[in-house]
């Protein structure tokens, strides 16, 4: 038995940098560094993880949608320990939106041949969480979601979801798309082997022809939504501080009293 | 006047206040039909016909609780293809944002998600979203297909408008993925007796400075003082001092109540992410450098230890 698992990673702008939108009112790539969404590091320790629990010949791919520079994500994802990892690159996928992107990596994984997808439950730019469910939908296979703890045995995969009212325990037949949580267990830093071991690793490249996607169906011009208009929020007011001399507590319920919440 | 599909959260027939916002921002750009599934959905409509609902669309059956996100996807889409609709109105839960994703693209639509407002516009609704930490303020619309809308909690005010809110049956068929991914076991969270965070008006969170599980005994005090849900930052999550379906921020939940006020929180970007958007802010931190004093409103220099149970006292003081 062989197992094969797709984990979809985004490459991001760093969340501490000075994050801004482009002339397009696409994300500017270029002034802020960008790195593996951390997020999608617990979906790639969960592949790990259930590759060393299997008896089963398991195949790790990371994938991501991006930019020349999203190579960065991908090399970590191999340094931690994926086996490979497929790279769609197109000058014409800039400023897809999430069903468009759900699109490019369907096919992405389609063509890459799976039993299990593995996702993080949000990029940490465009915090949607929908992809993990549109792909699903698109490859006609099971949505096992939103996990903080996963299991893959005898081609069933099983989990917990943790929502607001209850904890559900789930379970779905391979192949399947599950997301997993920053619940689901700390994920492992890269060893130095590690990362000596990622530069001999296979990175393919795919573009949109490799896909049998035509430029429309993606990119500004194929997104099925438009922003209109983006501004910076305006720096707030600077606060009343005062500090503790020993009427902190009561100077505070004075302000909130004032303010009508009490 | 144009129809506008309101998906109900509701449990076993008790509508969650996110619904009624919706209903509320939903008579902006049409007339609201809700549509309620699963246990209790008929006993949803006299709360929703006072929150506008001209109509509601009903239906009940074994799948919606022994299966994953699919089967209500597939009535939304029945509705849907009933009603013609001008928008789709989902709230943001995690649930909610899975559901109308799966549905926008079976119906060949563009999706919007975390909406913080909505209102016509001349191509469709307009949402406004809050991006980047709330750092930016972005107004976008659906540019193909019917706008399915996902709207976060706290975002309008609820109004009251009676309407007829005639309950008619749905008639769902379920696709063959329906029952793809089978719930085997659930174990409902025993409630606190609090608000839900992400709908209270009130959030009192504590952190790293609250310095152990048996001291957030001091922030749920405080909360219950104001009839406040409570949070916590990562830091006191990653310890183990309070539940993960309490974390406010990036990787847990977004709030955006009337007022925040964190205690022991030094106001880390990925905190920020998840709070900056609430009306009022306050903090209590002994380290007057914290970058969460940038945000306040009002901001306490000082030790929690101290400053939050005078401030508990002087508050039950106050209600007498």
């Amino acid at each position: 038995m062989s197992l094969r698992i797709v984990v979809t990673v985004k490459y991001v702008p760093d969340a501490t940098g000075d994050r801004h939108f482009a002339d397009d009112l696409t994300v500017d790539r270029d002034d802020v560094d960008g790195l593996l969404s951390e997020l999608d590091e617990y979906a790639v320790e969960q592949a790990l993880q259930i590759s060393e629990n299997s008896d089963d010949d398991v195949e790790i791919t990371v994938l991501t949608v991006g930019p020349e520079d999203a190579k960065d994500a991908l090399r970590k994802a191999l340094s931690m320990g994926a086996d490979k990892a497929i790279h769609v690159e197109d000058d014409d996928l800039h400023g897809t939106d999430a069903i468009g992107t759900s699109l490019v990596l369907a096919k992405a994984i389609e063509k890459a041949g799976y039993d299990l997808v593995i996702s993080g439950l949000a990029s940490t730019d465009g915090t949607m969480g929908v992809v993990p469910a549109l792909l699903a939908e698109r490859l006609g296979v099971p949505q096992v979601t939103l996990l903080s703890e996963v299991s893959v045995e005898g081609g069933t995969v099983k989990g917990r979801r943790d929502g607001d009212a209850a904890s559900e325990q789930l379970e779905a037949s391979l192949p399947a798309v599950v997301s997993v949580t920053d619940q689901s267990g700390e994920a492992r830093y890269p060893s130095f082997k590690g990362i000596m071991a990622a530069k001999k690793k296979p990175v393919q490249s795919w573009d949109l022809s490799d896909l049998d996607l035509e430029a429309e169906e993606v990119g500004l011009e194929g997104a099925w939504t438009a922003v209109d208009s983006a501004t910076e929020r305006p720096a707030r007011t600077a606060g009343t501080i005062v500090k503790d001399e020993g009427e902190g507590g009561k100077q505070l319920a004075e302000f909130l009293a004032g303010q009508k919440f009490i | 006047m144009a129809e506008v599909l309101v998906f109900v959260d509701h449990v076993d027939g008790a509508v969650r206040k996110p619904t009624l916002e919706l209903l509320t921002l939903a008579r902006r750009i049409g007339e609201p039909v809700a549509v309620a599934l699963g246990p209790g959905a008929e006993n949803t409509a006299a709360a929703l016909a006072e929150h506008g609902a001209t109509r509601v669309l009903t239906s009940d059956a074994s799948e919606y609780a022994d299966y994953l996100v699919v089967p209500k996807v597939d009535a939304l889409q029945a509705a849907v293809a009933a009603v013609s609709p001008a928008a789709v109105l989902v709230p943001s839960s995690a649930e909610g944002k899975e559901i109308a994703a799966r549905l926008a693209l079976r119906i060949g639509s563009g999706i919007i998600t975390d909406a913080t407002d909505l209102e016509a516009g001349d191509e469709g609704p307009v949402a406004t979203q809050s991006v980047f930490a709330a750092s930016f303020t972005t107004k976008s619309r659906v540019s193909k297909g019917t706008p399915v809308i996902t709207v976060k909690p706290n975002s309008a005010a609820v109004e009251a408008a009676p309407a007829a809110g005639a309950v008619e049956a749905l008639a769902v068929t379920f696709s063959a993925q329906a029952t793809g991914t089978k719930v085997t076991g659930r174990t409902p969270r025993e409630s606190t007796g609090r608000p839900e965070l992400t709908e209270a008006a009130i959030v009192v969170s504590g952190g790293r400075g609250v310095n152990g599980a048996e001291n957030f005994a001091i922030i749920e005090s405080l909360a219950d003082s104001l009839g406040a849900a409570v949070g916590a930052s990562r830091a006191a999550v990653d310890a183990g001092w309070y539940p993960h379906t309490n974390q406010v921020g990036q990787t847990g939940k977004s709030v955006s109540p009337q007022l925040y006020i964190a205690n022991g929180i030094s106001g880390a970007i990925q905190h920020r992410a998840g709070m900056q958007t609430s009306k009022t802010i306050v903090a209590v931190n002994k380290d007057a450098e914290a970058p969460i004093f940038d945000l306040v409103d009002y901001g306490v220099v000082g030790d929690l230890f101290d400053v939050v149970p005078q401030l508990t006292e002087e508050i039950n003081t106050r209600k007498g």
